[in-house]
């Protein structure tokens, strides 16, 4: 790739951001250098300043940003420096972008191919009739079903992981010679993810576009980049190609980034039989008013254990556990605790029946009420179930911060808003082993964090279970954490249970043809993976893959 | 010449302003000076009207020349004819300076009353609603359409005419018609906080519907409804002094700015001979319009704060 010309320079850059009314250096001096046809990986966790680097690619800082120094060439036209009317000229034309959340960028108000032709024809590339077929050609590429009428539909229209492709698409509308990728797959399933990986590598091979593929996820990168460039709090770690970054890489913080998933505690004894399960779900079939949802889930969750259910988006879940603690009354079917029925309604339960059952949520931000103070956020719950005031629960509190590693003196009095994300989520777990509960609902716990913070709340989930003898439901679809953490597994798909029992059987096979479709598609850190998956599920073409999901 | 009036007047407010800040930031402990000195001129300027009118609704009997009801043999007065009288005296010998502060503070402080029971009903039936949802909420929201879509004024007078004329009858009436608005915002407010997952643990919890309400929800709904009240203030403000104007509102020998612009609004036809006679009905209506200014470039700012945009 290298004998190509140099596309994108970048020297010495140096970003600035504003808090309140003072500008903090947020990128250091990072130097950038991208070929025609190459595909770079900004990785590193949230903070790192891998998207504000991606959009200085493009001459574009957000609001609160600017560049205080260096200087970024695209083809030898000074991005920093070039007027409003010059960028115009090239954003959209020359280099594109690929949001995150395709879902929030279309605009919900206009067809998808409305808006695709919209940027060719402000460039005058080409004309309304001229883009539209090039659009339906492109969707075709894209391996979207029906390309001929896909885009006279609108955004809410179509499925998450088609959107994201059209939006890819409708990035290429002017064969742009860089394209912006900002973590394109981080919202979609396992499942989708994989098509929308393979056609977006399929078609920036295809127009030989080069490309900055921003992520937090090493897999993925894998997948797609042909140079990897890792990133830690605005300043550059190592790059490097991308097989000798996986293969060999130089410093401790890469190290360790590779190293998170391979996080696996020592396997628990097996339950004694005959053992009362602390909660155990008995042919529970639920509804969304008449649209039913949930057909006839059993399983059982067993003291000290944790029992992963595992799942594309709209697999019923989440609404497994709203049924648990009484959210969504089932339509049919029961909850047991230690043997008792629970009644349907949470309105219902006593006390000491909620008490037994908590959870925590995926967002930390909107788990925690931001104007209340964590002293109450962990106080309330104490004061509630235990009754403890004053003093006692002061010290309760505090012996729970301990517990989840914060110290008791810095963070009892602060706002959920002066916490990190991981902190946060730290603090959801306070609130739920306030009430010395038998059982947890983990809806998602880590997805929304990096990695390596990732693994410490994993961590911390796993001594806890050993501490307390707690019992985990563990909702994710991120098959990794279910490997490290999991003693049995259920499967569901479409509101029903497709597989269950013991990990170790789990992951060996013969599997269900749905599980062994969702183990197949977690990306591995291989850069051959892909390729070699798409081969083996004999799909070449795209339109099969799809064709292929059970 | 008149320009360089309105330039002067403009000069002096904003030094005013400037000047009240600078107390404000250097008399205030840390925190509040912090707050203070990010305060824009116009807010300033706002502050420190409405602490001018608080302080002579507050001591009227201790700013006024003579009793609220005085009457004078000395009737018609301009401002200028009588050393006696400032701004001169109305139709029937009282004096208008003595009126105008007398008649602030009825007026602001009917107002307030009225504001604060608007928002005290129209707050808790939002949250109300917002929280339990489902038949009460229906109900709820209904009736207050079914309210909303008569016009306040003319629904106003008709109740009061129902009622019977006085004071509390007036604020009740006004009050309910106006926690109607408060209603809309404050169950709009909580039914975007309801869903959030910290509601949900609480519920989860067992927590009953005031601990929701008052601990949960009423923080997180406290920037905007506040806002909303200094804009209701206004609007309150307005139509008592409407009401006023129409003989409804504040009754003599109970002095209101209301009624008097409309006592002396026939002045107004004498524009063409004499301003001095015509200024006399636009004294009480500019303390209305200064007052409802002013509390508005104060709710811009703390809006502008709670909204949390910078710049």
């Amino acid at each position: 790739m290298t004998d190509q010309e140099l596309l994108i320079k970048i020297r010495g850059l140096k970003i600035e951001g504003r808090s309140e009314d003072t500008w903090n250096e947020i990128v250091h001096g990072v130097d950038l250098d991208l070929h025609r046809g190459e595909v770079m990986g900004l990785i590193g966790e949230s903070g790192a300043g891998k998207s504000t680097i991606g959009l200085a690619a493009m001459g574009f800082t957000r609001d609160g940003c600017r560049i205080s120094d260096g200087t970024i060439e695209f083809d030898g036209i000074d991005l920093r420096n070039a007027s409003a009317g010059v960028k115009r000229g090239l954003l959209g034309k020359r280099i594109a972008y690929v949001a995150q959340s395709a879902a929030a960028s279309f605009n919900p108000a206009h067809r998808l191919i409305d808006q695709h032709t919209e940027a060719p024809m402000i460039h005058g590339v080409s004309s309304t009739k001229e883009s539209q077929e090039d659009a339906m050609a492109l969707y075709e590429r894209l391996r979207l079903p029906d390309p001929e009428n896909i885009g006279f539909r609108y955004p809410h229209q179509v499925s998450g992981g088609q959107l994201q492709r059209a939006m890819t698409a409708m990035a290429m509308s002017c064969r742009p010679d860089l394209i912006i990728f900002d973590e394109p797959t981080t919202a979609l399933d396992v499942t989708t993810q994989i098509e929308v990986l393979a056609a977006i590598r399929d078609i920036v091979e295809q127009f030989n576009t080069a490309a900055i593929y921003i992520t937090h996820d090493l897999a993925v990168v894998a997948q797609m980049a042909d140079t990897i460039k890792v990133l830690l709090k605005g300043d550059e770690v190592e790059a490097a190609d991308t097989r000798t970054m996986l293969s060999a890489p130089k410093e401790d913080y890469t190290k360790s980034l590779w190293a998170v998933r391979s996080f696996s505690p020592p396997p628990k004894p097996p339950v004694p039989s005959g053992e009362t399960p602390v909660i155990s779900v008995n042919n529970v079939s639920a509804a969304y008013g008449v649209v039913p949802v949930l057909f006839d889930v059993n399983f059982n969750i067993y003291r000290g254990r944790t029992v992963a259910v595992v799942g594309e988006s709209g697999s019923g879940k989440s609404t497994t556990a709203r049924c648990i603690t009484g959210l969504l009354p089932p339509t049919k079917g029961q909850i047991l605790a230690d043997g008792e029925p629970l009644p349907a309604n949470y309105r219902k339960r006593n006390r000491e029946q909620l008490r037994q059952a908590q959870m925590i949520y995926q967002m930390a931000d909107t788990a925690l009420n931001p104007k209340v103070r964590i002293s109450e956020i962990i106080g309330r719950p104490v004061q509630f179930y235990t009754g403890l005031t004053g003093n006692d629960r002061r010290k309760r509190v505090e012996a729970l911060l301990e517990q989840i590693e914060l110290d008791p003196a810095d963070y009892y009095n602060r706002l959920p808003t002066e916490l990190s994300g991981g902190q946060k989520q730290r603090i959801g777990i306070a609130r739920a082993l306030a009430a010395e509960p038998k059982f947890i609902i983990c809806d998602e716990v880590t997805s929304a964090l990096d990695q390596l913070v990732a693994e410490g709340i994993l961590k911390l989930l796993d001594k806890l279970q050993r501490d307390l003898d707690l019992a985990y439901m563990f909702i994710t679809h991120d098959l990794a954490t279910v490997r490290s953490i999991a003693d049995e597994v259920v499967v569901m798909k479409q509101g029903k249970v497709v597989e269950q029992g013991e990990k170790e059987q789990m992951f060996q096979p013969p599997h269900h043809p749905y599980t062994d479709l969702l183990l197949s598609s977690v990306p591995e850190m291989d850069p051959d993976w892909l390729t070699n998956l798409l081969k083996e599920r004999g799909v070449e073409n795209l339109g099969d893959a799809a064709a292929a999901r059970i | 010449m008149i320009w360089l009036y309105i330039a002067l007047v403009f000069v002096v407010a904003a030094a005013a302003a400037w000047m009240f800040r600078f107390i404000l930031v250097s008399a205030l402990p840390r925190q509040g000076s912090l707050l203070m000195s990010s305060m824009p001129l116009t807010a300033s300027f706002g502050l420190l009207m409405i602490l001018c009118y608080v302080v002579l609704a507050v001591f009227s009997p201790v700013f006024a020349p003579y009793g609220e009801a005085e009457v004078f043999d000395k009737f018609n007065a301009l401002p200028g004819d009588d050393p006696r009288f400032l701004l001169g005296t109305d139709q029937i010998g009282r004096d208008l300076l003595t009126r105008l502060i007398y008649g602030g503070r009825n007026t602001i402080g009917i107002a307030f009353v009225t504001t604060v029971l608007a928002f005290l009903l129209g707050a808790m039936m939002g949250f109300l609603a917002a929280t339990v949802g489902g038949w009460l909420d229906q109900l709820l929201s209904r009736t207050v359409d079914a309210l909303m879509a008569i016009p306040q004024l003319i629904f106003a007078l008709l109740l009061i005419t129902i009622f019977g004329q006085s004071t509390i009858n007036m604020i009740l009436v006004i009050a309910v018609l106006d926690s109607t608005r408060v209603f809309r915002l404050a169950r709009a407010v909580a039914v975007n906080i309801v869903v959030m997952d910290y509601i949900e643990a609480a519920q989860l919890r067992g927590e009953r519907l005031p601990y929701l309400i008052f601990r949960e929800i009423l923080p997180n709904a406290t920037a905007p409804l506040i806002a909303e009240f200094g804009l209701r203030f206004c609007f309150v403000f307005l139509l008592i002094a409407s009401l006023s104007f129409l003989g409804l509102g504040i009754q003599p020998p109970l002095a209101d700015w209301g009624t008097m612009v409309r006592d002396l609004s026939q002045f107004i036809n004498f524009a063409s001979f004499d301003l001095l006679i015509a200024s006399l009905p636009l004294m009480p209506a500019g303390a209305i319009a200064l007052l409802t200014v002013s509390v508005n470039f104060v709710v811009d700012w703390m809006l502008h704060k709670s909204s949390g945009l910078k710049e």
